[in-house]
């Protein structure tokens, strides 16, 4: 895959009509019931990598988790069930690298009450599943998570299904986009101030 | 309202508690019960929120005859319907049966809505249509008003903000609306053909009273401090010189040209607008970062050349508060509504707009990109600001359980001479950061809870 011409963590060109079009297009895939691959060796490794995003996220490793992304890549919430035209439609969220970056800085200053003290989360993901592509340097996998979150005075359970673009960049499988799914997307949410 | 129709007076009812209002609303402060007792809230649910107008919905979420979408009153749920003759009506979503909810739904078409519960039926007007089995009844039943949908009986639209009330003697909608018509007409004009059209929303609930968040729509005062890691962060790449979004707070607010307005009935206005640049572009040039924004400006730029600044402006945030008492806050593109739960809880609902191109002169390549851009600019703020400013509002709710410190204070530019400004019109004018607005509105809401209102429902005859 190219390298991006511009910066992508300080400006954003690359997000225009053909990126949302793909985008579309590569989340209804993770919606349809076609066969994936059972082959167990190839499902482990994207299995392993949605492990790792989790666990880098409960741990508040968010530069690490950072680096699982492409450069260029798209992390987006619908806020509806089936996923919607985020030309045409607000997502609960819809980041570029620059506003992935964003949330990041914000949770850093010290001032994000929202998440001052942090959120504690236990995620699970399981169901994990590839989808085959004719690209050898793109795979989509949908898995199935369960975010614990204890904050202020409860702990509760955010759930839903993630879809993974994952494209390979010099030989390595970066997240190209990510697509989350929650259960309550359309519902007033308490404090929505976690990354998913 | 046409004699035909059934009208239904709404019983008084006595809470079983007295408050004396003019104790807990005072000049310069209010009793934490405002927002920490159960009865007071129901007692709001019917002279707030039965009382006086509120809003309902927007006339393009139900564009089409029989498109419906379910409301709230208050905690009355409702179905805002478009009927099969295309008048608005907000019908009670209660069967009239044995009062189950008819519409689970939130948005469809339908001309009639079917009982789940033991299937009696209802035109989308609110008559009944019939029932199973109906010879198991001494009468016909569709012939008897009362078995027939309750709605809110007056229900007005001012320019697509579709209002309503249980109030028989409250003022037309634009009278009762008053001076606050000015920003409302201003933030629809700067849009192709003076409309929006909603689509969907961020939806953030937070556990204090709805005033919370009515209190704070037009607060100056908190900008730098609650939303403080959202100013950082939008002005983590910029120097002093081209701050972005809402940067001017940082510097002596109250003398700047951005002010607040009291406009009567409870609505209160903050413009912040005299502070851009008076041109186009002046509105983007401030707009902090977005996904795609530097690909929608260049290409934008390549094909209107010196337009391009006016159409960019379309996708930025407008620097409004337009704030209408008591559910309603129409701030950058966000029509944002206020729906009381409980006492101590709030669900905060910020529906998108998109535009259209009604004269036919932005083209739809260009109108796609300029609505994506909005729609990306809206997400902003509720992902970094609104989250801050909603655990705010909930530690709040958590300090007044300290219930013998019984005050909170709204007096910041109260008594200072030439500070406040009473215009002919009667609104009031005060620096940016003023708690003016909150000491004007609440006196509408003890006004309010004071009277007697006279309510009522009604029915299709
Ligand atoms: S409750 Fe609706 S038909 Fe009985
Ligand atoms: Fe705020």
């Amino acid at each position: 895959m190219a390298q991006p011409a511009h910066d992508p963590s300080r400006h954003s060109y690359y997000v225009g009509d053909a990126l949302y079009q793909e985008l579309i297009a590569d989340f209804d895939v993770v919606r349809r019931d076609d066969p994936t691959i059972q082959d167990l060796a190839e499902r482990d490794v994207f299995r392993g990598l949605v492990e790792r995003e989790a666990r880098l996220l409960d741990r508040l490793q968010f530069k690490e988790w950072l680096q699982l992304y492409a450069d260029e890549c798209l992390y987006w919430v619908p806020s509806t069930p089936n996923g919607g035209d985020p030309r045409r439609e607000i997502a609960v969220m819809f980041d570029d690298r620059r506003r992935l970056e964003d949330r990041v800085f914000r949770l850093a200053t010290g001032f994000a009450w929202s998440q001052a003290p942090s959120s504690r989360t236990v995620r699970m993901v399981s169901n994990v599943e590839v989808f085959a592509s004719e690209n050898p340097d793109q795979r989509l996998v949908r898995s199935n998570f369960l975010i614990h979150e204890f904050w202020d005075d409860e702990t509760r359970a955010l759930a839903g299904w993630a879809g993974h673009r994952f494209r390979k960049f010099d030989g390595v499988w970066r997240i190209s986009a990510k697509q989350v799914n929650l259960l309550v997307c359309d519902q007033c949410i308490r404090n929505p101030s976690i990354i998913l | 309202m046409t004699q035909m129709e059934r009208v239904e007076t709404v019983r008084p009812r006595n809470f079983g508690v007295s408050y004396d209002w003019d104790e807990l609303v005072q000049e310069d402060r209010v009793h934490h019960l405002l927002y920490t007792d159960a009865a007071i809230f129901d007692a709001e649910m019917r002279h707030i929120f039965g009382g006086t107008w509120v809003y309902l919905a927007h006339e393009s979420q139900i564009p089409n005859v029989d498109d419906y979408v379910t409301a709230k009153l208050g905690l009355r749920p409702l179905i805002m319907t478009r009927d099969s003759d295309g008048i608005i009506r907000a019908l009670y979503n209660r069967c009239t049966h044995r009062g189950t909810t008819l519409c689970r739904f939130e948005k469809g078409n339908k001309r009639s809505f079917q009982c789940p519960y033991h299937g009696w039926n209802f035109l989308n007007n609110g008559k009944l249509r019939g029932v199973p089995w109906a010879e198991g009844y001494g009468e016909n039943l569709t012939r008897d008003p009362k078995f027939n949908l309750a709605q809110v009986p007056r229900v007005e639209s001012y320019r697509g903000f579709i209002f309503g009330t249980l109030n028989a003697s409250a003022p037309p909608i634009g009278e009762h609306l008053g001076p606050i018509r000015k920003p409302i007409d201003e933030w629809l004009d700067r849009n192709p053909g003076g409309k929006v059209v909603v689509c969907e929303a961020n939806r953030i609930k937070y556990k204090g009273n709805w005033k919370l968040a009515y209190d704070n729509s037009g607060d100056g005062y908190h900008v730098l401090y609650s939303h403080r890691s959202l100013l950082e962060t939008e002005n983590r790449f910029v120097d002093e010189n081209t701050e972005k979004g809402m940067s001017y707070y940082r510097t002596a607010p109250d003398e700047q040209p951005m002010y607040m307005q009291y406009m009567g009935n409870g609505h209160h206005f903050k413009d912040k607008r005299p502070n851009l640049q008076p041109r186009n572009g002046g509105l983007w040039a401030i707009e902090s970062l977005h996904p795609g924004m530097e690909h929608v400006e260049q290409k934008l730029r390549r094909q209107f050349g010196d337009r391009a600044d006016a159409l960019l402006d379309l996708a930025g945030s407008e620097p409004v508060n337009i704030n209408v008492f008591p559910n309603l806050s129409l701030l950058g593109n966000h029509i944002q509504v206020f729906q009381p739960v409980s006492f101590e809880e709030t669900d905060t609902i910020w529906y998108g707009t998109r535009i259209e191109d009604v004269d036919g002169t932005i083209g739809e390549d260009a109108l796609n990109d300029i609505n994506t851009l909005r729609m990306r600019t809206q997400e902003g703020f509720p992902n970094f600001g609104e989250v801050d400013d909603v655990t705010n509002f909930e530690q709040i709710q958590r300090g007044l359980r300290c219930q013998e410190d019984e005050w909170i204070y709204m007096n910041r530019g109260l008594g200072i001479p030439g500070r406040i400004h009473t215009l002919e019109d009667g609104t009031i004018k005060a620096p940016a950061t003023d708690e003016m607005f909150m000491r004007e509105y609440i006196k509408e809401w003890k006004r309010l809870m004071k009277a007697e209102p006279h309510l009522t429902i009604q029915r299709e005859p």
